[in-house]
């Protein structure tokens, strides 16, 4: 409880610092990915202040007083987002008690609000971070209800410069696993969805009834119609996960007949509908590693899925997928190499875990791209940011300077030279 | 159909036996399920002027190999390929041996994932040693050839780590064979699978038997062992009585060989014994430093050897301890923090370990991560050098390839490019080490058994047939 209070505390008083603080940074000698029409920039500079983007350009002369970062000819991109993470909200996957991704024993679901158990002192952040991830969505866990609830971005900064943005998204299953806990079958998933659609635009349109117990009986309590108002509404995308071909036609319908943002995730044999998901305009959250027939609703399961989808003009953001990879959030520039080897051009794969993400989830207007206005979340880098060799030479998140080393770093020191290490009386840095 | 099957059945059971009778063969204690692969008949095959990696710790700019009869027949940057030697310009490429895997559960925990497939955890007792993963390998599991496509061309096929003891492992060549047979690598021995730590306890703890902690864990361990000498010792006593020489002619000699009866068999003492008598190798699921060091005592309280601790996320701590031993370590480049016992994983432990001296393995235990393999070798070896550890990359290829190959006692047979050891060889399209690498070729035993650019050397296994589009597991070839 007493954590909780120091925590908005220092929250707030950090917000005051991040506008009292101010001194301009140069990156100069980069080769900048801007994301952008512009595309690449060599020799180029980013300027930033206060925490956004002042200025980008080919040999731009730092202003007065500019502390000068020289990338020294090496790439600098956006900030790196992975578009599906637990991320704050699971330290131990094994431990339940470090586990706030799912409420099974809630009497709501689409209300489940991720953003209330978010720890920015997690461990895991600062481990992702080092690779040049500032971002990510980190996401609920269905239990009760094909809803799993409502996932928050945040950013992957340390002190002023870690933020949350709750109800980024509604998560809903309509795979296999969602079908079960439907009661046993799609027919029940999907006639539940329906009818909570329903609910909820009679509930909208009801409330005084509702209030005094004059309306009729609704499948969800009034805390989940609540939150479901913002999606019928288009105010809040629907992430609906699928994978098999009939249930991404699903899907697809879905979202035209009650007119919904609608973001689909998994999305294996997306690539047979990829002409269909392109008109309806829905992107897709996706893992290029998937080829594997793991369920009789995966059977297409293909490396060609993400290439493919990207070249029908469907928007693919690449993620970790969180749940199936535990902590290895990572892996996000591996599996963006991973769809470059099986024929993604290289420009989109580093749009997947950047651009896609920023205008799939509603952020673009500061994130995304190099470029004046844009936040400072920005990575310079040693090499190329999707090879192994490469890493991040520096990473700042709102204009703010990252700390690169991680317990992990910290684990590796102290065991560098096993025979002296720990020695006796060993005092922690 | 039901008619059917009856009438199958009778017509098996007039004629088997009739036959039977006639040919009933000896009964096979020492090998009961022997492998029945057989090297394809391939070409006399030289990739010439490729980049290539020993996996032995050297590397040619540009060498020339030779397979011949299955086996390599030449390697170096002075070969000259035999007349009528099939030529592949290697130019650009890189050769390296087959990726061999030492953590595996493919065809035991086979894909789809439906509970009929779920053959990889006997967890009905704490001590399972009777149990063998080849009863379980399903071979058609469509895992296997999107390993192939990633280079592996031997793998470990371990039981799950539900259990302090497991069952036996059996080490297989990544080939399309209608059976497990089939797919044996000759002369491999036997694994044992053990497991240490949060698993076994977890899962008897979870039903209120034993073991419930770390110290119901070694109790466990240590009685199986108690049992398994005191097995061993029958045997030994009646191997040595029957194997003693004759005493000469008279009725007391012929009275002492019928009081010498072999002892009574039990499966799960057979393979705990023969793990006791170093015929059988131990590889043992172990996280932890600490029970990694507590294990090795028990090794020595009993007097057998540990060849290998598999996910040991914490090597990195007792790679000294490990090297001393000569105990391989077989690891991950990055999973932790999915139970307390993973949560001090670092990217640096394989350099780590190899860097104290000791055996030091890449494993996946995954059916997506044994598809590149390479690339976790390759994050691995950059965040040794980032830390300032001295390691290149070809000595970086003994994780993937020769110390996998010691770990499952098939050294002598495979694990790095040298004349005379099994043709296990890749194409890669460029160093395998990117994240934009792809095998191009796989040879197994001198016969080309994948081919990325020629879908028919891409086998499909039964169950994907009229399911998976063909060739669905590989970029550009899907229709």
């Amino acid at each position: 409880m007493k954590k909780w209070t120091a925590l908005l505390v220092l929250l707030s008083a950090s917000a005051l610092l991040t506008a009292a603080r101010a001194e301009p940074v140069a990156v100069i000698n980069g080769e900048i990915h801007t994301m952008r029409p512009a595309g690449v920039i060599k020799g180029g500079t980013v300027i930033f202040d206060n925490g956004v983007i002042t200025a980008v350009g080919a040999g731009l002369a730092p202003p007065a007083g500019a502390k000068v970062i020289d990338a020294k000819g090496g790439i600098v991109t956006p900030g790196l987002m992975d578009s599906l993470t637990f991320l704050g909200l699971r330290e131990v996957s094994a431990e339940q008690t470090t586990d706030d991704t799912t409420a099974a024993k809630a009497e709501f679901s689409a209300a489940f609000d991720v953003s209330y158990g978010i720890n920015p002192d997690s461990a895991v952040i600062p481990v992702t971070r080092m690779h040049g991830i500032t971002r990510a969505i980190t996401a609920p866990v269905t239990s009760k209800t094909v809803f799993a609830g409502q996932a928050a971005a945040i950013s992957l900064g340390e002190g002023s410069s870690f933020w949350v943005r709750p109800g980024i998204a509604m998560f809903v299953s309509l795979d296999g696993a969602g079908a079960r806990i439907a009661g046993g079958a799609r027919g029940a998933s999907w006639v539940f969805l329906r009818e909570v659609m329903n609910d909820v635009q009679f509930y909208r349109d009801n409330r005084k009834a509702f209030d005094k117990a004059e309306a009729r009986a609704t499948v969800l309590p009034r805390v989940d119609l609540e939150a479901l108002i913002p999606v019928i509404e288009g105010r809040m995308p629907l992430v609906m996960e699928a994978y098999r071909e009939s249930d991404i036609r699903q899907v697809i319908a879905f979202a035209g007949a009650y007119k919904l943002r609608v973001i689909l995730l998994g999305g294996a044999e997306a690539w047979k509908v990829a002409p269909e998901l392109a008109r309806a305009g829905i992107p897709v959250i996706a893992d290029p590693r998937d080829n594997l027939p793991t369920s009789f609703e995966t059977l297409g399961a293909s490396l060609d899925n993400v290439p493919r989808l990207q070249k029908a003009n469907v928007k693919v953001a690449i993620a970790t997928m969180g749940g199936a990879l535990d902590q290895r959030y990572r892996s996000l520039r591996q599996f963006a190499g991973i769809a470059v080897a099986n024929g993604l051009p290289y420009d989109e794969a580093l749009a997947a875990i950047t651009r896609v993400p920023a205008e799939i989830w509603g952020m673009s207007a500061n994130y995304g791209a190099l470029e004046k206005g844009k936040d400072a979340d920005i990575v310079v880098w040693s090499g190329d940011p999707l090879e192994f060799t490469s890493m991040p030479t520096a990473v700042f998140i709102r204009g703010q300077a990252q700390d690169l080393t991680s317990r992990q770093t910290e684990l590796r020191d102290r065991y560098r030279d096993v025979k002296n290490a720990p020695p006796t009386g060993y005092v922690p840095r | 159909m039901r008619k059917w099957i009856l009438s199958g059945g009778l017509c098996a059971a007039l004629a088997v036996p009739a036959i039977a009778a006639e040919k009933a063969p000896a009964p096979n204690l020492k090998d009961p399920y022997p492998s029945t692969y057989k090297a394809p008949a391939a070409p006399v095959t030289a990739i010439t002027g490729a980049a290539l990696f020993t996996g032995a710790g050297a590397y040619y700019p540009s060498a020339t190999i030779v397979m011949a009869d299955g086996k390599i027949l030449a390697v170096g940057p002075d070969v000259t390929p035999p007349a009528g030697a099939q030529i592949i310009d290697g130019r650009g490429k890189v050769v390296t041996p087959g990726i061999i895997d030492v953590h595996s559960h493919l065809g035991d925990y086979a894909v789809p994932s439906v509970n009929a497939n779920d053959d990889g955890n006997e967890a009905t007792n704490p001590n399972t040693a009777q149990v063998w993963a080849e009863h379980s390998v399903w071979p058609q599991d469509p895992a296997f050839v999107r390993a192939l496509a990633g280079g592996v061309t031997v793998m470990q096929i371990l039981p799950g780590s539900a259990n302090l003891f497991g069952g036996r492992s059996v080490t297989i060549k990544n080939v399309w064979s209608r059976t497990v047979q089939g797919m044996k690598f000759p002369g491999a021995p036997y694994g044992l699978k053990m497991a240490c730590g949060e698993n076994p306890k977890r899962v008897y703890g979870g039903k209120g038997s034993s073991p419930s902690t770390r110290m119901g864990n070694f109790a466990g361990y240590r009685s199986a062992w108690i049992a398994a000498q005191n097995y061993r010792e029958e045997w030994d006593k009646y191997e040595a009585k029957k194997n003693a020489p004759l005493k000469s002619g008279g009725p007391e000699s012929g009275k002492k060989e019928e009081e010498n009866k072999p002892p009574k068999r039990d499966l799960q003492l057979e393979t705990l014994a023969g793990a006791l008598r170093g015929e059988i190798l131990i590889h043992m699921h172990c996280y932890r430093a600490d029970e990694m060091a507590q294990v090795i005592d028990m090794s020595k309280e009993f007097g057998y050897h540990v060849t290998a601790f598999h996910h040991a996320v914490e090597a990195y701590k007792v790679g000294d301890l490990l090297a001393k031993e000569g105990i391989c370590a077989s690891m991950w480049a990055d999973w932790w923090g999915f139970k307390m016992e993973s949560l001090d994983g670092i990217e640096e432990n394989i350099p780590l370990v190899h860097a104290a001296g000791a055996c030091a393995m890449i494993h996946s235990d995954d059916n997506v991560g044994n598809q590149r393999l390479n690339q976790d070798v390759a994050r691995s070896v950059a965040a040794g050098r980032r830390m300032g550890l001295k390691i290149s990359d070809a000595e970086a290829w003994t994780w993937l390839t020769l110390n996998p190959a010691k770990a499952l006692g098939i050294d002598a047979k495979t694990g790095s490019l040298v004349n005379g050891k099994m043709a296990d060889v890749v194409v890669w399209d460029r160093d395998p080490f990117s994240v934009y690498a792809r095998a191009e070729k796989v040879y197994i035993d001198g016969a080309l058994a994948y081919d990325l650019h020629d879908p028919k050397r891409q086998f499909r296994s039964d169950f994907e047939l009229g399911y998976a589009p063909p060739a669905a597991n590989q970029g550009e070839h899907a229709p």
